[in-house]
């Protein structure tokens, strides 16, 4: 078993630095030959997936008479921006806020918590680290929206409920298995040779830890704390099951409140939906190979 | 780091502090232990918790009470439970077939080296950054019979009631599943391709044979762990479509996209029956446990790792 993890992590780390460029080209030649079905099906796919994205932005930029009027593909005539605007104007930056705050908040503690659970389970030994690593594994397999009836019991009895607190707490607790499972491929790989010698310096596990793994573990670090910040970011469930105050929003549930609340607006909702995407559109522009990489979290193997 | 000093020295400390080391190692315990907290008061405790739950019959206020097999007579009795049940498993199926051919060839595609390639490539991975609430309401506007893409294309046969046909409405949930997920295996297939050795093609092809047969003999079978990774995730994922098809249909036109996921929300948080809800929760976690352990058999042992990443 462990000799597949560690040539899964080797695949996730080029994945994620995007080395395997030469080896790219050389397939591509080949495989550039079954270029005319296959061409013609990636420009089909294209336009599937082109029209919904173009559909929503330009509507999002017509005035209600424009939407009305026009043809619906077509580009508008008089732009305006006063959707976004009345978007913003019902509390959008709220939501946003408070899905970076519960965003960093379940993904930092997840990440951190995680890094040290690997790093023991990898470096440590015993009885009682096979039984957490172990658990964990099992975590993988079981899927954990169907715990929300006791979580929301929990959260009630915590006094926690309707907080930002009470989504971040099982957030992090969901996304512990995969993300120990990433990062102790990886920390496994680190040449025992290096761990010798920072013993032989002297230096504390502990210490070991921080300046030896971390560094070198930090491409699988960015890549799961992107999975993990996506799927918080993006999460539907807990805040709709958790929350109800309007003022704790996360941006999912302020898109679909809005969109009940402004259904005769079909512009407007589509300015809140594309508002809702910019961060992390922003962040594919900035950043689109460690985001891609991320997304699969070493999956693509 | 050179090997010779790292090793002798190494090995005489290890050896004179075998105890020492051993001691050192298991103390590296208590590390886990934020970690282990967390994942046992939030996801271990629940699921038992949810197991007690369906023993009890709960409004979700009020005070909980014994109900015995009551919610399990009642839910096992229930055609709805049936009905969500073969909804589930339709839209499992029907998507793994939908998804995991197109997922292949884009992925296929994806990994060659033209620029016009890696330009669609940026574009196919749009979805994967929308939300399942945000590609929800952009596709409810965009099937408007009047406003949306029915009149802007001037294809009549896309003006339909989408949500208040019962089969309409599961074919589309189907197709915006596809869609929002697609990019996601498009780009685990994509990694897949890269992986595969480029020398197997060279030999394919001092041997004369065309592409097709390339792609049948040696890009199909050297993706055989990748199909099983990308199915593991499809299959068990689709277990949870809970948000988009709450967002798109809220289970309806009557009960006809209600899958299981959904099924024990509206049960627990509308109908404030949250015994029955458990019972379905129960069902849930029991198919995602059993789909795991059967799509990780269909890997073989060696590749347990592998496969219990793909969950």
């Amino acid at each position: 078993m462990s000799t597949v993890l560690k040539s899964n992590t080797q695949e996730a780390r080029t994945g994620s630095l995007g080395r395997p460029a030469s080896a790219k080209r050389g397939l591509g030649s080949r495989l550039g030959r079954l270029n005319i079905p296959g061409g013609l099906g990636g420009w089909i796919w294209l336009a599937i997936i082109i029209l919904p994205v173009y559909y929503v932005v330009i509507t999002s930029l017509k005035t209600q008479a424009g939407y009305f009027g026009q043809n619906p593909l077509a580009l508008p005539t008089e732009p305006t921006l006063e959707n976004y605007q009345s978007v913003l104007e019902a509390d959008f930056a709220q939501y946003f806020m408070n899905s970076a705050i519960v965003t960093l908040g379940s993904v930092i503690p997840t990440v951190l918590i995680s890094f040290m659970a690997s790093f023991a389970i990898v470096r440590g030994s015993g009885r009682f680290l096979k039984l957490v690593n172990g658990m964990f594994l099992m975590g993988l397999a079981i899927p954990l929206q169907a715990t929300i009836i006791p979580i929301y019991l929990m959260i009630i009895r915590l006094n926690l409920y309707d907080s930002l607190l009470a989504l971040m707490l099982p957030s992090i607790a969901f996304a512990i298995p995969l993300t120990v499972l990433i990062l102790s491929n990886f920390i496994r790989d680190v040449p025992n040779e290096l761990f010798e010698s920072m013993r032989l310096d002297g230096c504390s596990e502990w210490q070991t830890m921080w300046r030896l793994a971390l560094p070198l573990t930090r491409p699988a670090i960015v890549t799961v704390a992107i999975y993990n910040g996506l799927h918080v970011w993006n999460g539907f469930l807990l805040p709709l099951v958790l929350t109800q105050s309007p003022s704790l929003r996360v941006l999912p549930l302020g898109l679909w409140t809005f969109q009940g609340e402004f259904s005769v607006n079909i512009p407007a909702v589509l300015a809140s939906v594309v508002l809702s995407t910019l961060p992390i559109l922003v962040l594919y522009v900035i950043g689109r190979r460690q985001l891609l990489a991320g997304l699969t979290a070493g999956f693509s193997k | 780091m050179s090997n010779a000093v790292s090793t002798a020295p190494g090995s005489a400390v290890g050896f004179k502090n075998s105890k020492q080391t051993e001691q050192r190692k298991a103390a590296l315990a208590w590390l886990t232990i934020p970690a282990l907290f967390f994942f046992l008061v939030f996801a271990v405790i629940p699921l038992a918790g949810v197991l007690i739950l369906s023993f009890t019959s709960w409004d979700g206020i009020g005070a909980i009470g014994a109900a015995g097999l009551d919610n399990w007579f009642s839910v096992l009795a229930d055609p709805g439970l049936y009905n969500a049940l073969g909804l589930t498993f339709l839209i499992m199926i029907v998507s793994w077939l939908v998804q995991t051919p197109i997922s292949l060839l884009l992925g296929v595609f994806t990994a060659g080296s033209q620029r016009y390639r890696a330009a669609l490539a940026v574009l196919y991975f749009l979805p994967l950054l929308l939300s399942s609430a945000a590609v929800a309401i952009a596709f409810k506007a965009l099937l408007d019979p009047n406003f949306g893409l029915a009149t802007g294309l001037g294809l009549p046969f896309l003006a339909q009631d989408w949500l208040g046909v019962p089969h309409l409405a599961l074919g589309l949930v189907i197709f915006v599943i596809a869609w929002q997920f697609v990019p996601f295996h498009t780009l685990i297939y994509q990694g897949g391709v890269r992986q595969i050795p480029k020398s197997l093609y060279e030999a394919a092809q001092i041997d004369g044979a065309g592409t097709i047969k390339q792609f049948f003999h040696i890009t199909l079978p050297q993706l055989k762990y990748t199909i099983i990774t990308s199915s593991t995730l499809m299959v068990v994922g689709s277990l949870t479509y809970f948000d988009l098809i709450f967002v798109l249909t809220g289970g309806g036109p009557g009960n006809s996209t209600r899958i299981l996921a959904l099924d024990m929300y509206l049960r627990g948080f509308r109908a404030n029956l949250m015994g029955p809800a458990s019972v379905i929760a129960v069902i849930l976690v029991i198919i995602g446990l059993a789909l795991a352990l059967f799509l990780q058999r269909l890997g073989g042992k060696d590749k347990q790792g592998s496969q219990l990443e793909g969950l």
